[in-house]
């Protein structure tokens, strides 16, 4: 288990097993676990909340330092010695960002927003209905061909899309859709659905076809029980699901950057030619840019995290 | 799982359910198989037409390709490209360096999957020591680094290391007392490159790997484990002998996952590249094929074709997985 010294989270958990065999020897009748905090001592305690504390600090630091940086003004930035906090606090990296054109010729960051809004949100949208009709066939219908389709997905799932990366180029380039915002959609929409149908499965697996059966009983139609009992009940599946789609299309960026140009760029290839353009000049101003990118992603990201754990798991990707 | 896990809340409404739904239908768990058997395919149909347009076709294209010297001016005049049988492959293996950028991907895959199921088991590890409020702020920390888009995480990491106004090497000054790193690049020796790049992609995803191991630790009973210390094991005969068993599962999804997820990486090493680092000596896989650039489409198919073999070839695992849960059902 040794791991390089050059690597600052590594060395974190490294000592984490010497405590805890110590806290089990010291402990009272070797009880594990939670429970075993209590009697193990202080020092065994104090030993876990300070590697508890140093993972906390190596993972938050650095969100913690572009959000500094963002407000720091542009002169305080490039001095020998660092502000832990922007004492000078100022909006002024955030009106650069907003306000300047990415490179000579490229997007501005609000037409860039735009795009990767109207991408994501579009991904979303027909993503989540593709997904949801498909994942209703194969969890509440038997039929031939079945099986074949879930492997199918499965199996489509890891094809790693970055090694066609110039076929489907050529095949955009065939349709002329390049460099719009519909060739990208197409695209993203592709990677997008093999892992919806599978995580929506799971969701619509776990909705018994019995509530619904009852709800017939009780006087509803067939569309009717749909409507009101399964869907209601389908519906946060339906939203982790859809922000995971979200967040895959906002952070995508290889294709984004082969297909799109000038002025149609969506949000990662912006921040990567407005860093390239200005990161000599202004490195306020490229946090800045990036702290916005990084919001939405983060507060949508902490809603639908515990959902995403299991689907990922029963056989995913995130590419 | 999920199916045995709703059983004895469906259990009750069973009784009302049953008999009157036996006349009208007789096709018995699944009542609408009969009366529409077209139905699941009229569902399945626009996944299957996109799959088709978007996954399938490209493949087989991109498969005929690489064994074509297709190149740009096909496209541009119109004509079409010949047949040079394995040709692409033979020049891709021996007459290039995609040699060495394979080696380069298969070892900074195997780098980055060890330290991040390491890693991340020991987080996870220390996650199930701690005190409720402490546990809360660990995952929320794992979350931060997790949430945040690879693009950004490069540019913020390429700046902590930047050659003039960086933290690490004002830091490294301040802690050595000298000026020793002042102007040092960090990404300019592809050694140090790399392990830039080990530090960015490692810290994105041991929350993915200190999250799934944490939830699969949950399942080992604690009655197990309490037993097993009463009897004398050590922390590290629990481990190996009950923890481990126990999640052999979860380790084995998690592995293959990073397997291939790590050869996949393509935004922090351009990103990266783009932030000082010299491309030859440091691409990988992703953004060797990048690099080719438009033109020889029948060279960049054929390294296209050799990936999709490698990586199905490693998810092999991951489908066979999923569907025994699939079979669960």
């Amino acid at each position: 288990m040794s791991i390089s010294p050059g690597i600052q989270i590594a060395e974190t958990p490294g000592p984490v097993t010497t405590s805890t065999r110590a806290a089990t020897t010291i402990g009272d009748g070797g009880r594990l676990g939670r429970r075993a905090g209590r009697a193990k001592g202080r020092a065994g305690r104090f030993g876990l909340n300070v590697f508890a504390l140093l993972v906390i600090v190596c993972s938050v630091f650095p969100v913690y330092w572009m959000v500094n940086m963002s407000f720091t003004p542009p002169n305080q930035i490039i001095s020998r010695n660092p502000s832990f906090l922007p004492f000078d606090f100022t909006f002024k990296n955030y009106v650069t960002a907003w306000t300047r054109e990415a490179a000579p010729g490229q997007t501005d960051f609000p037409h860039a927003l735009a795009s990767s809004l109207t991408v994501a949100l579009a991904v979303v949208v027909v993503g989540a209905l593709i997904a949801f009709l498909a994942s209703i066939a194969i969890a509440r219908f038997a039929f031939r061909g079945r099986v074949v389709f879930i492997v199918s997905v499965l199996v489509v799932q890891m094809v790693p899309g970055e090694a066609m990366m110039f076929t489907i180029y050529n095949m955009v380039d065939d349709w002329r859709l390049m460099n719009t915002l519909v060739g990208l959609f197409i695209v993203h929409l592709a990677a997008v659905v093999p892992f919806t149908i599978w995580t929506l499965r799971g969701f619509v697996r776990g909705v018994p076809a019995e509530l619904e059966e009852a709800a017939q009983i009780d006087g509803c139609t067939k569309a009717q029980a749909f409507w009101k009992v399964t869907f209601p009940l389908l519906a946060p599946g339906l939203v982790a699901t859809g922000i995971f789609a979200f967040i895959q299309s906002w952070n995508e960026f290889l294709m984004a950057l082969l297909l799109l140009k000038g002025y149609n760029l969506t949000l990662p290839p912006w921040l990567n030619s407005f860093q390239s353009a200005t990161e000599a000049t202004n490195w306020g101003a490229v946090m800045a840019g990036s702290t916005l990118i990084t919001l939405p992603v983060v507060i949508f990201f902490l809603f639908v995290q515990r959902r995403m754990v299991g689907g990922l798991v029963s056989g995913a990707v995130k590419g | 799982m999920s199916a045995t896990l709703t059983e004895p809340d469906a259990a009750p409404r069973t009784p009302t359910t049953r008999p009157p739904r036996a006349p009208r239908e007789s096709a018995g768990e699944r009542p609408r198989r009969k009366s529409l058997p077209w139905a699941p395919w009229l569902l399945l149909a626009p996944s299957i037409l996109l799959l088709c347009v978007m996954v399938l076709y490209p493949t087989i294209v991109m498969f005929v390709n690489s064994f074509t010297d297709l190149q740009i001016k096909n496209k541009m005049l119109g004509t079409s490209p010949n047949f040079v049988g394995f040709d692409n492959y033979i020049e891709v293996f021996t007459e290039s360096d995609f040699p060495a950028v394979l080696a380069r991907s298969l070892g900074l895959m195997v780098v980055l999957t060890v330290l991040i199921v390491v890693i991340g088991m020991l987080v996870a590890l220390l996650m199930t020591k701690l005190s409720k409020g402490w546990r809360l702020a660990v995952s929320i920390g794992l979350m931060l680094a997790w949430a945040m888009p690879p693009l950004s995480a490069t540019v913020v990491f390429g700046w902590i290391f930047d050659t003039d106004y960086g933290l690490v090497n004002w830091a490294l000054n301040t802690i050595t007392g000298t000026q020793d790193f002042r102007g040092h690049s960090w990404l300019i020796d592809p050694m140090s490159f790399m392990m830039v790049l080990v530090i960015i992609v490692v810290w994105q995803s041991v929350p993915f790997a200190a999250v799934t191991f944490y939830a699969g630790l949950g399942q080992v009973p604690d009655e197990v484990l309490e037993a097993s210390a009463l009897d004398g094991a050590s922390a590290w005969q629990r481990f190996r002998l009950i923890i481990m068993p126990y999640m052999r599962g979860v380790l084995t999804a998690v592995l293959v996952l990073e397997t291939i997820w790590n050869l996949r990486i393509f935004t922090q090493v351009y990103a990266l590249q783009q932030q000082g680092g010299l491309a030859s000596e440091t691409n990988i896989l992703p953004t060797y094929l990048f690099r080719q650039g438009l033109g020889e489409f029948g060279v960049t198919a054929a390294i296209g074709v050799f990936m999709v073999i490698l990586l199905m070839a490693i998810s092999y695992f991951n489908v066979r997985s999923s569907l025994k849960d699939e079979a669960e059902l």
